[in-house]
């Protein structure tokens, strides 16, 4: 039986919604070990031979399912990474939480790299949540670097939330997705910096089927002395449409770099990419200061609602 | 109540001092719906932003039931009971329109709480409640929006500055039912409308006169209106009698 204590507890909530152990099937990993497994009749999780990740089967046509794979770390000096593939039957449609909460009170750099591949079978569907918090006060860093591959098949979905909101100090994300004949990806990542954070997103999509779609959308508030580097590629190799988005609100002294690419390979091939970064607007904190909040209460709420 | 004594606002117009607002005194009584009217450019709506604190004024006075308030923050005037409405809407990224509602109104207010400001609005509230606050709404419905909000916050003196700007005509009957609405139940406060339309003059119980940043006229409806209709005061300047247009 699963024995967390209160600090892992608050970690699995934060990037879960965990409050206990989860319904369905799950894996939560607790400083390099496993505190607890189940599998269900539909989601097989089997840990792998070398201890370092897991591989989740779904059977076709699993519906309305979920699978909770979070990841806590409270002991400083770890460093980690894991490999998790998801292979997703036919028809399936499911949810996949994962997520990882690192608290590090020691002075050594505490560091989880998650490597998870899609496998997504034709029509399938799946929303992936993926969350990443950090707290702590020792000096150690506070490290994430997650990489991400999708592989779709025809008409397959899936859209992925990406959420990184307090607390890790270095992160580099790096996401690939192929997509075949009418497939969607839909991305949203939500992002915000502080003190001398870190962060790198980098996405590479290839619609590689006629009728693909891809939509990559990220919002981002960069402030204090943090730094963020936004890379997304889409590659249109059919007649497809695909998206990308990088909307930024810059505070303090931090730098923001937004790199969006876009590479059309066929005629038919509907690219659009827009890029945004600015403080935030005066007018914006007039009005919420003319219903009585202060301008600091003005900027949480802007900020709050921006990274919703 | 409201009072401006002597108020002026001046800005720098390169490198020489521009006079917008010049020694302006007037007062908003309680219970009264108050429209300040006059030409374009006469310095109306700067005088609604120096009442909400957006703008400071060069000189005079602001009194609010007594209290001065000259140096008061826009945030300590919101909370003292002053509410104002944008000419133009301010959009926001992310916030909903129930949340913006919701922070208007300042308490934990109900889905349902927040739908009947829209309705009073003419929104259909289910249609709404979840928008964001963006482009995606039309000017129209952001302006509306906007007037929710001062509804929700249910201040003493709420002031709107030009509110028929950018609501079209099916709009704008409701918009007058707002105000009379919210003339009904004024309950010892007042309200203060910056506008140039006649229906809405109409509804008023004081008008004041604003041109090239001063009151040039102030009184009752019955005294002001006529008078106001008849004169050029009312007629934009490119409009009047003797002005040269272009191509003439």
């Amino acid at each position: 039986m699963i024995q967390l204590d209160e600090i892992q507890k608050r970690l699995l909530r934060e990037v879960a919604d965990l409050h206990d152990v989860p319904e369905g099937a799950y894996n939560i990993r607790s400083n390099s070990k496993s505190a607890g497994r189940a599998s269900t009749e539909n989601i097989e999780i089997i840990p792998r031979e070398d201890g370092q990740g897991l591989t989740v089967k779904i059977k076709p046509g699993t519906k309305n399912e979920s699978v909770h794979i979070p990841v806590v770390l409270t002991e400083t000096g770890i460093k980690e990474v894991v490999y998790n593939d998801f292979y997703i039957g036919e028809d399936a449609d499911v949810t996949i939480v994962a997520g990882c909460g690192i608290d590090n009170c020691g002075n050594q750099d505490a560091e989880h790299d998650g490597i998870h591949r899609f496998f997504v079978g034709k029509n399938a569907h799946i929303r992936y949540v993926e969350k990443h918090y950090g707290s702590g006060e020792g000096s150690g860093k506070r490290i994430l670097n997650p990489g991400t591959e999708v592989y779709q098949e025809e008409g397959s979905s899936v859209e992925m939330e990406m959420v990184q909101i307090k607390g890790v100090d270095d992160t580099n994300r790096t996401t690939k997705a192929e997509l075949a004949k009418d497939a969607k990806l839909v991305v949203r990542e939500r992002l915000m910096t502080h003190g001398d954070q870190k962060a790198y997103s980098d996405y590479v999509v290839h619609l590689n089927g006629e009728g693909s779609t891809a939509d990559v959308v990220s919002r981002s508030v960069a402030r204090d002395s943090s730094y963020q580097k936004f890379e997304a590629k889409i590659v249109g190799n059919k007649p497809c449409a695909g998206h990308t988005e990088c909307d930024a609100i810059i505070m303090d002294q931090a730098k923001i770099l937004a790199v969006p690419a876009l590479e059309a390979n066929d005629l038919d091939a509907a690219l659009v990419h827009e890029a945004a970064i600015g403080k935030i607007a005066g007018d914006q904190i007039i009005k919420l200061m003319t219903l009585g909040l202060s301008e600091a209460e003005a900027e949480e709420q802007i900020i709050n609602g921006f990274l919703k | 109540m409201l009072e401006l004594k002597n108020i002026t606002f001046g800005v720098d117009d390169d490198g020489q001092d521009k006079e917008i607002i010049r020694g302006v005194s007037l007062t908003i009584p309680d219970d009264k719906l108050v429209v300040i009217t006059g030409p374009n450019g006469g310095g109306k709506s700067t005088l609604a932003r120096l009442i909400a604190g957006i703008e400071k004024p060069t000189g005079g006075q602001i009194l609010f039931n007594g209290e001065d308030i000259t140096n008061a923050s826009i945030t300590e005037r919101a909370k003292k009971g002053i509410g104002f409405a944008f000419q133009q809407p301010v959009k926001f990224k992310g916030i909903q329109v129930f949340d913006l509602i919701k922070l208007a109104s300042g308490k934990n207010i109900s889905m349902t709480d927040a739908c009947e400001y829209l309705s009073k609005v003419g929104l259909c509230a289910r249609d709404y409640i979840d928008r964001e606050v963006n482009a995606s709404l039309s000017g129209g419905e952001l302006k509306r929006i906007e007037i929710a909000t001062v509804l929700a916050k249910a201040s003493q003196l709420s002031v709107f500055d030009e509110p028929e700007a950018g609501i079209d005509l099916w709009s704008f009957q409701n918009l007058i039912e707002v105000f009379e609405g919210m003339r009904k139940n004024i309950h010892g406060g007042s309200i203060l409308i910056i506008s140039h339309q006649e229906r809405i003059l109409n509804i008023a119980d004081e008008i004041m006169v604003i041109k090239n940043g001063e009151l040039i006229k102030s009184g009752s409806k019955t005294e002001i209106l006529p008078a106001l209709m008849g004169t050029a005061d009312a007629v934009p300047d490119c409009r009047k009698a003797g002005v040269q247009r272009e191509g003439e």
